[in-house]
């Protein structure tokens, strides 16, 4: 249970960023001259959004082996030694882990074709979406020249282009794109989930298809509002506005609580795999039982810290060292050994 | 749905062969396809055909878990320690060195921890771990307790366990010898220096070169036969 200063700290943080936001809309939308009111429910859910999402990455990183890998990741990451081949290493592996996601093809390829097309489909919705709904981004017809547009990026002039040209198609059909490869994802991942005794055993509906649900609900609903004003003339375009903003705004809401929390924790990869670099370069702890190498020194020292910070005594008795110096081979022979010596001691009368 | 409260899963590793059924039968869960969880040791490869089989024990405050700094892996209600969530897994292997009976595994190319999960998709719909479905000679069992007292009148088991100063309880259960006192708390620290009993054998060699004794020095080292 989290102290009530953390909670405080969190919620000061979660104040902050959404104060901060709320700014940048204002700034960015040119004292709301280019804020479209159609969108302010969107607007209020992203603001809400980005509260809960702060409040509970602060409250996360409260957590001791949270906060101190966070350390240790930063720490690793600016050692002036090696700050501009770390630079380079993240960028290598934000390309191959996360644009790519190359992990997840290797736990499978469906799999990973599931994760990679609603991970891109929802990046580039979100891309499209939120500089709309904050006003950031603005279009208006150039003075004289009817069939173009100009695009206004915080207020500052980014481009024209030709409102018939391919451009403006791929640009103002850009949801359409996004909402393709969603329901493409979703599709393959609900497949999954359906037929994979292992994945039915252990998923949850909040936890595993609430999410799946709902960025089908998005993708569907607005793909409905383009074949409304597309090839029905607008019908029931109104009820299909809300309803998309209601499946949006849910989701919005959601955000912090549920599975695609792990968008914003998932980063933590990158700043443990440079700790882990370090780990493995330096020096080993060896076991005190057979004498192998089996980990990090400086992790083991690290754990034996943050056990203590949570409670556990694993310190042996009389104080001659730490359980944490045994490898994990020594303590699954210890566990047998133990129970072996146990029968060899009890009362041989009272034996079968 | 949760595996019944009544059905538990009794580990007796003295009754081990080291048949290697279990490692086997275990990588065909489908929660971990494909992949063995469970570890099958010998605890003195030169000196001893004893083995050990270690699943894991389902601590009810587990270590790996409060260690993980993404908060990925959760103790389901019916007291089951599941394997890491993959969407929150780093692979920072904490989980790995801090788990006290050494079981969870860290598989790098994929980004993942994973470990026993006690065959979530047949325990809990009533069926046996894999392991305990194959295990010739029961050295892991899983059933009612009543069952259990019924097939081991000598044994009584016993969930707590010793590391050092902190005492671990677990769900899973290993088997103690029966006696008039309360089930006995297992010391594993106590068996830091403990070596298997050596059973000399005395074998007469044909011809050609002696085959090599194993270091002394490393339990684990494979042995020339």
């Amino acid at each position: 249970m989290a102290q009530p200063s953390g909670r405080a700290r969190a919620t000061a943080w979660g104040v902050a960023a959404t104060a901060t936001l709320a700014v940048l809309i204002v700034a960015g939308s040119r004292k709301l001259a280019h804020f479209d009111a159609a969108l302010v429910g969107y607007t209020f859910a992203t603001l809400f959004a980005v509260f809960g999402i702060t409040y509970r990455y602060v409250m996360w990183l409260q957590r001791p082996p949270t906060r101190l890998y966070w350390r240790r990741g930063w720490q690793v990451f600016f050692a002036a030694r090696g700050l501009p081949r770390n630079v380079l290493t993240a960028a290598r592996r934000a390309v191959v882990e996360f644009a790519a996601n190359r992990f997840i093809f290797v736990r499978g390829k469906l799999r990973g074709t599931a994760h990679w097309l609603i991970m891109w489909g929802c990046v580039l919705g979100a891309a499209i979406t939120f500089p709309l709904v904050w006003g950031w981004v603005h279009f208006e017809t150039v003075p004289g020249k009817i069939d173009h547009y100009r695009t206004l990026v915080f207020g500052i002039p980014a481009g024209e282009f030709a409102v018939h040209s391919v451009l403006a198609f791929l640009i103002f059909h850009g949801l359409v794109w996004a909402s393709f490869l969603v329901i493409a994802g979703v599709m393959l991942a609900f497949r999954r989930r359906m037929i994979d005794q292992g994945a039915a055993a252990v998923q949850q509906f909040g936890e595993d298809i609430l999410p799946l649900v709902l960025l089908l609900g998005i993708s569907v609903t607005g793909l409905m509002l383009t074949v409304s004003y597309t090839w029905m003339k607008g019908y029931a375009y109104s009820f299909l506005a809300i309803l998309h903003a209601v499946t949006v705004i849910v989701t919005l809401l959601w955000l912090p609580f549920g599975k695609l929390f792990h968008v914003f924790q998932r980063p933590a990869q990158l700043g443990v795999s440079f700790y882990k670099d370090e780990s493995t370069s330096g020096e080993q702890a060896r076991c005190r039982r057979c004498d192998a190498p089996y980990a990090g020194a400086t992790m083991v020292r690290d754990l034996m810290t943050v056990e203590r910070e949570l409670g556990f005594r694993y310190e042996l008795a009389g104080g001659e060292g730490h359980y944490q110096e045994v490898c994990p081979r020594c303590r699954r022979a210890m566990f047998g050994l133990a129970q072996s010596a146990l029968w060899a001691s009890a009362p041989k009368g009272e034996e079968g | 749905m949760p595996v019944p409260a009544q059905l538990q899963f009794f580990v007796d590793p003295s009754r081990c062969i080291g048949c290697q059924s279990c490692v086997q039968a275990c990588s065909e869960c489908d929660t971990h396809k494909g992949e063995s969880m469970i570890h099958l040791e010998y605890v003195d490869r030169g000196a001893s055909v004893q083995t050990v089989p270690v699943v894991c024990m389902h601590c009810e405050q587990p270590t790996c878990a409060e260690v993980c700094p993404a908060d990925a892996i959760k103790r389901t209600g019916d007291g089951v320690v599941q394997s890491a969530r993959k969407p929150r897994c780093i692979a920072c292997g904490n989980c790995v060195v801090a788990c006290p009976f050494g079981v969870p595994e860290l598989y790098a190319d994929r980004q993942l921890m994973m470990k026993c999960d006690m065959c979530y998709d047949r325990t809990s719909i009533g069926k046996k771990p894999m392991c305990a479905t194959v295990c010739p000679s029961q050295a892991l069992f899983f059933g009612t307790r009543e069952e259990l007292e019924e097939l081991r009148p000598q044994s009584t088991p016993t969930n707590r366990f010793r590391f050092g100063e902190q005492i671990i309880t677990t769900r899973v259960k290993v088997l103690a010898p029966k006696t008039k006192a309360p089930p006995p708390l297992l010391d594993v620290t106590a068996a830091m220096d403990d070596r298997p009993e050596v059973r000399h054998a005395r074998l007469r060699v044909l011809g050609g070169a002696p085959a090599a004794l194993p270091p002394a020095d490393d339990p684990f080292a494979e042995v020339e036969v």
